[in-house]
């Protein structure tokens, strides 16, 4: 519950930023480089004088964005090859998890990175490689799920009365197996907005001047002596989404799959 | 029991090679697919035109891309994975000098995981509900929500710079110094550590709750046995079984995926190695060692399951 | 019992030899570096960093001052012949190598050849104009040119001056790299790749009353933050290239000192005006006035100060203003916010747009967004795509950009910063710059050897330049070194190497 509560408080921030945030966050400022928390800058300026308050809100986006998107891209390639590879069975499951077996051999990080360099560091192209990143773990998952709910009397109920195989998946197979899909989900966003502030640190992911939380830490590092706030207010961010992300799939698996407790 | 034990090794060591296979023909494309060209990377800052074709030359890179990838593949398969073309090393021997210290911080980073992780996910599944819970659930979620090179910094800052007490860097052979090298090796094990150590936290309260009210515990129980006797011998043993899965993939795992916490601490290993050949386009290097890790990945994964296997009475037969 | 005497007497000497023998003082000098360096081999090395390295490892025939002025090192003086194609080098006696062969004129022609014919050098461009060298004498050899050419012995003060054992050399091959000769105050004793390069004292050194230490370990560390920590807590004596933004933080600490002094290279944007079709379709790359207002827009003393906290000297030449062959006649620009705007309406475009490639460095991004809040006062809409350093060189190679953020790491003779990048064709000519009567003048400044009549064509080139602009320079950095304060003797020489003679540890 709290996990939703702090989760609907960023969705919000970054759906209102054009309202709330008090500056543009693009906007420099040559005297103004550095300045510690004040009243007009309640969070502090960066190293070229921009609103850290501002970039912060607006931030939440691209963090935000960088959960959402590469999840979803995972689940929309994951799910159904699981599926696929579970249900079906034989040479097509074969095929499916030794090319599985491979990309999960492969660290992430390498992968990310030949990705990114492949199409060009930018927020979307990090997204589209996390998500492809993530997208084995999902298969596994939905696979081994749907082995243990293929033989379930229900499934061979379906089949005995001569329902299509697709009809099978989609209506027997797939609602049994969302529950743990969705809570591997949370966590999955979790650790993707991590990864996208990995991402930032080796410099790829969020391009400048845009702001993501990832990159702003990135260049905070440097400054840390200096300007401590340009560091403390994105890392206690990403430290509490993705921390009500974790919650938030916590309290799932607790109401959705209660064999797990 | 034991034919259906070794069928099933049978048939996992068969699943292998083809896997092996598809994990060089996936880094192999993933490296010389790079946009660019990458002679003129690893020719240095003024790209004399000679050089460029000497490197290329060496690359072969004016075959075409499936005549390059057989040259690679026989060479691995004679024990030559060909050498980085810009120190000029053969790949072999970077990979034997970076071995053990990837090796020695996986393991670290796995005992401190462990000792964190199954301690925590014990705790919090005895003590359901109570203060100790949250607190242990706290530490885990702590541990999955940092980013660990912006930990690895912190740490520094608070260890090194303000404190004096360890090194901010550099690796030095147990051999040489143990004393040195455990100081050098703690802060990076931990930073690796604290993030796998949540999700064995978790992994270890779940499979012990499940287990602690399983038929067979009541039956110790009601036999009368001392509390933590029941907790310790059964409940546990039977827990460690996930914990085992996961420790040896995530050791796995960690011997490919160091990048970040490698370079923060600046340790020789191979993540900090495959990342630089990445950017510099040396591609021999990071292909090589990706295949190497990955065939441990791989043999890990076996080892896991057969130990499942093994430790899971249920399962045999 | 007679044998019990003789071994304590032979073990007792022993220990006395032993205790003798011993070195006075075990100091090592640790060094922390911003990359790990390539091949240890002068011949096809490419790195910069690796340049640190050979300064201590490998002697060469002249070196650098402060000044930039050429001094000698394993020669001791040259000569031109009259019509300055022929240059007659004395060598200095008494010098080995470390594998205890002689250091003669027939090494150096030996190394001349090497530099230039070995498969993989890196070398040959920098020696095209040599012909041949010939062993006049044990200690003299000559050099015979095709042409005058005016940066040769800034040349020689570089690798392809630097002379590795030919009897090694000949023995190991392709893998000298692994193990090299060479005749410097260190020789080489590890490497362990992205770690350590570990060298030590050469006892047999010509100039060894300038060495103070047994030892020199060389660390690379490519996170400025975590190289700086290193220096803080003692693992470090010495670090290179310090990040602007720790200057202030460190300056306060009396435990560790700072050196400085601006570069041979330069910081600048190189912008495409004729490498590919991309260059007619910019505005920028058509227009001489828009970019013209681009330079206009640049605040550079504001730049040096908000991206690089004040450690860089402004400029708008190939060299620096305190060189001795900066074109005085060509000032650095004044900001002029009305005049860009003004160029641009003239020019029939008020909004500009062109994307700018940018490293993924947190300087050039840093610089980068400053520039392009600059630009954008004077209605410039400039993008910024971040790309990683292989592919970016791919594209400059190809003229796939716009304009794009480069810095140049510099060479001690002027020609080394402008014949390479503005030359017709030249390998690093990314703008695509190629005028005839330029090009006439670059040639004769490279084969003309006063620098008088030099500086002459200097100015007439820097004139054209400054009005075609096919590169902006905007600033050169300072080199930074911080170390411990009881280290002396360390020289700031502008080509940013670390001399390890005179250095000491008090």
């Amino acid at each position: 519950m709290i996990g939703l509560s702090v989760l609907l408080f960023f969705i919000s921030i970054a759906l209102l930023a054009p309202e709330i945030a008090p500056y543009d966050p693009l906007q420099t400022s040559w005297s103004a480089v550095r300045k510690p928390p004040s009243e007009s800058h309640l969070f502090g300026t960066d190293e070229i004088g921009r609103d850290v308050l501002s970039r912060v809100i607006w931030g939440a986006r691209a963090s935000l964005l960088a959960g959402l998107v590469s999840v979803c891209i995972a689940l929309a390639f994951g799910v159904p090859i699981g599926l696929a590879a579970g249900y079906l069975g034989g040479w097509v499951d074969a095929l499916i998890s030794r090319c599985t077996d491979a990309m999960l051999a492969c660290p992430f990080l390498i992968l990310a990175i030949a990705l990114a360099a492949f199409l060009g560091p930018s927020l979307t192209n990090a997204m589209i490689a996390i998500g492809i990143s993530a997208t084995p773990a999902f298969i596994r998952l939905t696979r081994a799920q749907t082995l243990a709910v293929k033989i379930e009397d229900y499934v061979e109920a379906a089949r005995a009365i001569g329902n299509p195989h697709l009809r099978i998946a989609l209506r027997h197979i797939l609602p049994n197996v969302a529950a743990p899909i969705i809570v591997q989900a949370t966590l999955a966003i979790a650790a993707a907005i991590i990864a996208e502030a990995s991402l930032s640190f080796l410099g790829l992911g969020q391009q400048p001047p845009a702001p993501s939380w990832g990159s702003m830490l990135n260049t905070a590092k440097n400054y840390i002596d200096l300007a401590p706030w340009m560091a403390v207010w994105p890392g206690l961010s990403i430290f509490l989404l993705v921390l009500s992300f974790n919650l938030l799939g916590d309290g799932l698996r607790d109401t959705l799959d209660p064999r797990h407790d | 029991m034991r034919h259906s034990m070794l069928n099933y090794l049978v048939q996992r060591l068969a699943t292998i090679v083809p896997t092996l296979a598809l994990v060089s023909i996936l880094i192999f494309g993933l490296q010389q697919l790079l946009p660019g060209d990458p002679a003129i990377v690893l020719a240095g800052e003024e790209h004399d035109p000679n050089v460029v074709a000497h490197l290329r030359a060496k690359l072969h890179l004016d075959e075409p891309l499936p005549a390059r990838y057989l040259y690679w593949v026989g060479g691995v398969l004679r024990g030559d994975l060909g050498e980085s073309l810009r120190i000029q090393k053969p790949v072999l021997e970077l990979i034997l000098e970076k071995l053990p210290v990837t090796v020695q911080l996986a393991s670290m980073a796995i005992v401190i995981a462990l000792v964190i992780g199954v301690t925590a996910g014990v705790v919090s599944a005895v003590a359901k509900d109570t203060a100790w819970d949250y607190a242990a659930n706290a530490v885990a979620l702590w541990g999955l929500s940092t980013p660990n090179f912006w930990l690895g910094i912190m740490l520094i800052l608070l260890f090194s710079v303000s404190l004096g007490w360890l090194p901010a860097s550099g690796y030095v052979s147990p051999f040489e110094d143990l004393r040195g090298n455990l100081a050098a090796m703690i802060m990076p094990a931990f930073v690796l550590g604290n993030a796998f150590a949540a999700v064995l936290m978790r992994h270890t309260r779940s499979a012990m709750l499940q287990v602690l009210s399983a038929d067979y515990v009541r039956t110790a129980r009601a036999k009368g046995l001392e509390e933590r006797v029941v907790v310790l011998k059964h409940a546990l043993r039977n827990a460690l079984i996930p914990v085992i899965t996961l420790g040896a993939l995530g050791f796995g795992e960690l011997l490919g995926g160091t990048v970040l916490t490698e370079t923060v601490f600046t340790i020789p290993g191979f993540g900090k190695l495959i990342v630089d050949a990445v950017f510099n386009r040396d591609y021999l290097v990071v292909q090589g060692v990706v295949l190497f890790t990955a065939t441990a990945y791989i043999l890990l994964n076996l080892l896991a399951d057969l130990a499942y296997f093994l430790v899971n009475p249920r399962l045999r037969g | 019992m007679k044998l019990a005497c003789r071994i304590t007497g032979w073990t007792l000497a022993l220990a006395l030899a032993a205790f003798a023998a011993a070195p006075s003082h075990g100091q090592t000098l640790r060094i922390g570096l911003a990359e790990d360096p390539d091949l240890l081999d002068p011949t096809p090395a490419r790195t910069f960093v690796g340049r640190i390295v050979f300064s201590a490892l490998c002697d060469k025939l002249f070196d650098l001052d402060e000044k930039l002025t050429i001094v000698p090192q394993l020669a001791t003086g040259y000569e031109w012949s009259a019509d300055n194609k022929t240059l007659l080098i004395k060598l200095r006696r008494g010098v080995t190598f470390h594998d205890g062969e002689k250091f003669d004129a027939a090494a150096v022609k030996f190394n001349i050849e090497r530099h230039k014919s070995m498969p993989g050098s890196s070398r040959r461009g920098e020696l095209t104009p040599v012909t041949s060298v010939d062993v006049v004498d044990d200690y003299t050899v000559r050099l015979n040119l095709s042409a005058p050419f005016a940066p040769l012995l800034a040349v020689l003060t570089d690798r392809a001056g630097m002379m590795v054992s030919p009897k090694a050399a000949q023995a190991a091959g392709e893998k000298f790299a692994a193990n090299p000769v060479c005749s410097g105050p260190f020789r080489f004793v590890e490497r362990i790749a992205q770690d350590r390069i570990v060298l030590e004292r050469y006892p047999n050194y010509w100039n060894k009353g300038e060495i103070h230490f047994d030892r020199i370990v060389y660390l690379p560390i490519v996170d400025a933050t975590v190289r700086l920590a290193n220096l803080r807590s003692g693992q470090l004596d010495f670090i290179e290239r310090l990040a602007t933004s720790d200057v202030p933080g460190l300056k306060g600490d009396s435990r560790f000192k700072i050196s400085r002094i601006v570069e041979i290279g330069y910081q600048g944007i190189t912008i495409n005006i004729g490498k590919s079709d991309l260059a007619q379709k910019n505005p920028l790359g058509r227009d001489a006035r828009v970019r013209e207002a681009f330079e206009l827009a640049l605040d550079r003393d504001a730049i040096v100060q908000v991206a690089m906290d004040g450690e860089a000297q402004v400029g708008n030449q190939w060299v620096a203003p305190n060189n001795r062959y900066y074109a005085k006649n060509v000032p650095v620009p004044k900001h002029d916010l009305a005049k860009a705007k003004a160029l641009l309406r003239e020019a029939g475009v008020p909004n500009p747009t062109f994307t700018l490639m940018t490293p993924t460095t947190s300087d050039a991004q840093r610089l980068a967004q400053v520039v392009q809040a600059m630009a954008k006062e004077a209605g410039f809409d400039m993008k910024i795509q971040s790309t990683e350093f292989a592919t970016s060189l791919n594209m400059a190679e190809k003229g796939d950009y716009e304009a794009y953020l480069l810095l140049w790491s510099g060479r001690a003779d002027p020609d080394g910063n402008l014949h390479i990048h503005l030359g017709c064709g030249a390998p690093l000519n990314y703008a695509g710059y190629c005028k005839p009567d330029v090009e006439e003048l670059i040639t004769r400044s490279r084969t003309t050897l006063d620098p008088t009549q030099r500086l002459k064509f200097y100015e007439q080139i820097a004139a054209n330049v400054a009005k075609d602009r096919p590169i902006v320079y905007l600033f050169h950095r300072y080199w930074l070194w911080a170390y411990t304060a009881k280290l002396s003797g360390m020289r700031a020489v502008p080509d940013g190497l670390v001399r390890v003679q005179g250095l000491r540890m008090n």
